[in-house]
């Protein structure tokens, strides 16, 4: 295997992606990292110097319009979905204290 | 004739007609899902109530004589991952276990205003990551050939449901090959349009720049009439394309003389099934008995193309569902020390392995130090693929091959090894890195009486090249039977399956005295 991951990367992905893994979950996530990334490591026999990184296939411009609002309040139906409410707010754990 | 037989088409004509009602229709639809959902679980949810309301009123309509759309009145199928305003939308996730949608997908509603009834919502692999079907959060689908197979992913509930007839059509989503290679597995014609041409607005994004709704039916002409009517331009989708060809029925002529036809030499090699190879060449035969011009040629950088997919879909997936968070809908932690704390534990507990693996990835591959690795990188390997393309299209108005190396695979054979799930994709994921249209059209059985479909491909916005294709050669091929009601209803327990019943012998319209257990009501799965 080529790719080894780190404990310190991993702790870093898990920062990046919000996910907590448990110790036994980590070890599994490293190996499926380093094999994918091994397999992912094949690119790297084509030449692609010169090449513009290709993020749309057609040409894709801003899209302008004009900011207008084009639905009533939807404040109680939108909170239907939230996990915890307050006041007709979303509520979340305390973060300031 | 049943209902549960007929095409879409055929069904909206006797509505129109007045032959059949659209209560009738849908009660129809609703019968064949009760009797065959305990075997097969292709829906999420089934709008029992809801859909029998919608076929009244849109009865009403008809009868007036203010709805005459082709397809008013006739059942419909959605996959998961569509906003359905007030209608459970899960994507198959425990972590959109109670996620009721406040408006509907722009797709969706199109369909609703050409007088469509939705009876439910058709399972697919969470947040449509996975080729089987296999990592939805609410339980597998099974291949209505032989329930000990995956119906193929990630639109398998659409597929099966179809190929069932428990819908006579369906919606699916298609990021990697997720409406054609199922379509494939289920003997079903399914259909992935060019980037941008539905729009994508109200379909929970998995990888944005590839994602596009599809039509998935029983025949050409009813993917045709469906992309007819859920195609359009919307403001609300910055990636939509306005297109003045949406015609696509007009593209249904028996008719493909001169038309050129390629075969990637680099799809006939190594790797492919050799049953599945001799279905799809002989296939390419049909098309020139009626005078296409055919060869083998080769396309390049075939391989390249599930490394470049991965890297791509994954790094969009980190990004795209990092909304899932417990805070404004679905599933919030239990436990949990502040805020951070709740949004990872939230996640954690909500999303399946496979969506964590890909979240991962795509989270590594986006971070400093990695991104102009692997993320340009993938970038620029997607030019070089959009640019083989192109060349391939300079020569040939629509290229042919397989759209899966293999017929359905055995249930529980995939997940153990992704790498060689992924391998599964190699014929269809370039499609989604080019924006192409591809097509996938039933062509044969293989040995043990799994379906096999031909893949038609064709350049940016040429989808009613495609469409005659595949229309002439459905014409030439013949009628295509779908696995009759006896075979697939009530005969398989959680374990067993029902191997004997697809090798065509023994396909009658003989009822099944299935328990009516299948079905969920609009209520959901709910209880995780």
């Amino acid at each position: 295997m080529a790719n080894i991951i780190s404990d310190e990367t991993m702790e870093y992905v898990g920062i990046l992606a919000k996910l907590e893994l448990s110790d036994e979950q980590k070890e599994q996530a490293k190996k499926d990292m380093a094999r994918m990334l091994d397999y992912i490591d094949m690119l790297n026999e084509l030449d692609t110097s010169g090449v513009e990184p290709m993020s749309h296939v057609f040409p894709v411009n801003n899209v302008f319009r004009e900011d207008e609002v084009a639905n009533g309040d939807e404040r109680e139906k939108i909170l239907k979905n939230a996990p915890a409410k307050k006041e007709g707010s979303f509520m979340v754990p305390k973060t300031v204290e | 004739m049943q209902i549960s037989s007929m095409t879409a088409l055929e069904l909206g004509r006797k509505i129109r007609q007045r032959e059949i009602s659209a209560v009738e229709a849908a009660e129809a639809s609703l019968a064949r899902i009760r009797e065959a959902e305990a075997s097969l679980n292709c829906f999420v949810t089934v709008d029992e109530e809801g859909a029998l309301a919608r076929a009244a009123e849109v009865q009403k309509a008809v009868s007036s004589g203010t709805l005459t759309a082709p397809l008013a009145g006739v059942p419909v199928g959605i996959k998961d991952n569509m906003c359905t305003e007030g209608l459970l939308t899960t994507c198959s996730s425990k972590i959109l276990y109670n996620f009721k949608p406040t408006y509907t997908a722009e797709a969706v509603l199109n369909l609703e205003k050409a007088g469509a009834v939705i009876v439910g919502k058709t399972n697919m692999d969470e947040f449509a990551m996975g080729s089987t079907t296999e990592t939805s959060a609410f339980g597998v689908t099974r291949n209505p050939w032989n329930t000990e197979h995956v119906p193929g992913g990630s639109s398998g509930g659409s597929c099966a449901a179809v190929a069932s007839g428990e819908v006579p059509y369906a919606l699916g989503s298609d990021t990697g090959g997720s409406i054609r290679q199922p379509s494939s597995f289920c003997g079903v014609t399914g259909l992935k349009p060019t980037y941008g041409t539905v729009s994508r607005y109200g379909l929970i994004a998995y990888g944005s720049s590839l994602d596009q709704i599809g039509p998935i039916a029983r025949d050409v002409s009813d993917c045709a009439a469906v992309l007819e009517t859920i195609a359009s331009w919307d403001r609300k989708d910055s990636t939509s394309v306005k297109r003045e060809d949406c015609d696509f029925t007009a593209a249904l002529v028996d008719d493909v003389k001169g038309l050129k036809i390629g075969i990637p030499s680099d799809y006939l090699a190594a790797g492919l099934d050799e049953e599945v190879k001799a279905a799809i060449l002989k296939a390419a035969d049909v098309l020139k008995t009626k005078g296409a011009q055919v060869e083998e040629f080769d396309l390049s950088l075939v391989e390249y193309a599930i490394p470049a997919y991965y890297v791509i879909a994954s790094a969009e997936a980190s990004s795209n569902l990092s909304r899932f968070d417990g805070v404004k809908y679905g599933y919030r932690a239990k436990e949990y020390e502040g805020l951070h704390s709740m949004y990872k534990k939230s996640r954690s507990e909500g999303f399946g392995e496979e969506v964590k693996r890909r979240i991962m990835l795509g989270s590594f591959v986006l971070s400093s130090g990695y991104y102009d690795a692997y993320y340009l990188k993938a970038l620029r390997t997607k030019a070089l693929i959009k640019q083989a393309f192109d060349r391939a299209f300079e020569k040939y108005d629509v290229i042919l091959g397989p759209a899966a190396p293999t017929t359905a695979p055995k249930l529980g054979e995939s997940l153990a090894d992704p790498i060689k799930m992924y391998l599964g994709d190699i014929y269809t994921i370039s499609v989604n890195l080019a924006g192409l249209p591809g097509m996938t059209v039933p062509c044969g059985l293989d040995a043990k009486g799994l379906p096999i479909g031909v893949q038609l491909i064709g350049d940016c916005f040429q989808e009613k090249k495609i469409i005659r294709a595949a229309y002439a050669y459905e014409q030439g091929r013949g009628p295509w039977e779908l696995p009759a009601p006896a075979c697939v209803a009530g005969t398989a327990d959680a374990a067993g399956g029902n191997g004997g019943c697809a090798d065509g012998g023994v396909r009658t319209a003989a009822g099944s005295g299935c328990a009516d257990d299948g079905a969920r009501t609009a209520a959901g799965k709910g209880g995780i």
